[in-house]
């Protein structure tokens, strides 16, 4: 006898992301999920994306690692509130998944911030297929990286809002083809801007914290 | 990678909805469909599956996968195609304002059970 089911494997996640997001409009803030694979430069990133948003937009982080605080350390450095999230507590997961965000949220003063960024595990697979409630997706891919990246991981550069290629001031010592990276994700996500930066001199980072800060504004009018 | 949160999922889900008056029923075979770009691979989840089963009223189910194809649709000229490749540029109008319309599914269809003597 055959019972129909009908059900998607991953509805407990998509409820709990659901009720995050609703809590997240409600407080006004603007969920950013950043990913990338690991070493790709999330958190020099955030770093200096934190400095140059201060001035206008109050931001917080939560920081997910499989081990260890050290990006959590790193970032508090700017003033923003950080939360560190250690996934071997849950299972050592590859992913967050929306209940884990719902827990560190409440850790945040969310009615005092304007920007929630959630710095995903360095991973580019998982984290792709887990809602935690956000408002944008954004992955970062580097230049010591292989050019065909996109190809190799489509879900993850399909379902960003936006990509930054990083550690551009690498580029005079490596063989990196940046025409080849950025039409491997033309053919993945044609409509999704990339970003050309290198985190660490701040070189090209005007034009991703203009993207940023219009998307929390257009968030904002949107009420 | 992470199959097996998925399994448990799908254990979950499939031992939720035997209905009360059936508890203990054997369940035979676990339906599901899975989309080419919903990042599970189907033999680590058979293999998680088979693992986590034991012992439960679902010890021995086959778990049965349909795979589905990635389908997109131009919201330019309208062409409804099958991709082979994750290339999300309309073959017709070139365009790259393309809605995927499945590929990312993972979902439980249906689950059998026993049939009574």
């Amino acid at each position: 006898m055959e019972i129909k089911v009908v059900r998607n494997v991953l509805d407990v996640n998509k409820t709990l992301a659901g009720r995050n997001r609703d809590r997240f409009s409600q407080e006004k803030v603007f969920v950013l999920n950043l990913m990338s694979s690991p070493g790709s430069g999330k958190t020099t990133l955030l770093e200096k994306t934190l400095v140059q948003l201060a001035p206008d937009l109050k931001c917080a982080v939560i920081v997910g690692d499989v081990c260890t605080s050290n990006d959590a350390d790193r970032l508090a450095v700017s003033g923003a509130p950080v939360v560190q999230v250690n996934t071997d507590q849950f299972g050592g997961d590859c992913h967050l998944a929306a209940h884990v965000i719902a827990a560190a949220a409440d850790d945040i003063d969310l009615e005092d911030i304007d920007l929630l960024i959630v710095e995903n595990i360095g991973n580019l697979v998982c984290p792709a297929e887990f809602d935690i409630g956000e408002d944008a997706r954004a992955v970062v891919l580097s230049v010591t990286e292989g050019e065909d990246k996109p190809a190799k991981y489509p879900v993850m550069f399909r379902v960003c809002d936006a990509a930054i290629l990083n550690k551009t001031d690498l580029l005079p010592y490596l063989d990196y083809d940046v025409g080849a990276a950025v039409g491997y994700m033309g053919q993945v996500h044609p409509e999704m801007p990339v970003f050309q930066l290198s985190a660490k001199t701040g070189e090209g980072i005007d034009p991703w914290i203009g993207w940023l800060k219009e998307q929390v504004t257009r968030k904002r009018s949107r009420g | 990678m992470h199959e097996m949160g998925i399994a448990m999922q799908v254990m979950n889900i499939a031992l939720e909805s035997v209905p009360s008056e059936m508890a203990g029923v054997k369940i035979e075979r676990v339906n599901l469909k899975v989309g080419k770009l919903a990042a599970v691979v189907p033999s680590s989840l058979r293999f998680c599956f088979e693992i986590i089963a034991k012992e439960t009223v679902l010890a021995g189910a086959e778990l049965s996968i349909q795979e589905v194809p990635v389908t997109a649709k131009c919201e330019g000229c309208g062409l409804q195609w099958r991709l082979d490749a994750p290339v999300f540029t309309c073959p017709s109008c070139e365009s790259g304002s393309v809605k995927m319309l499945s590929g990312r599914e993972l979902e439980i269809t249906s689950i059998e059970i026993e049939d009574e003597e």
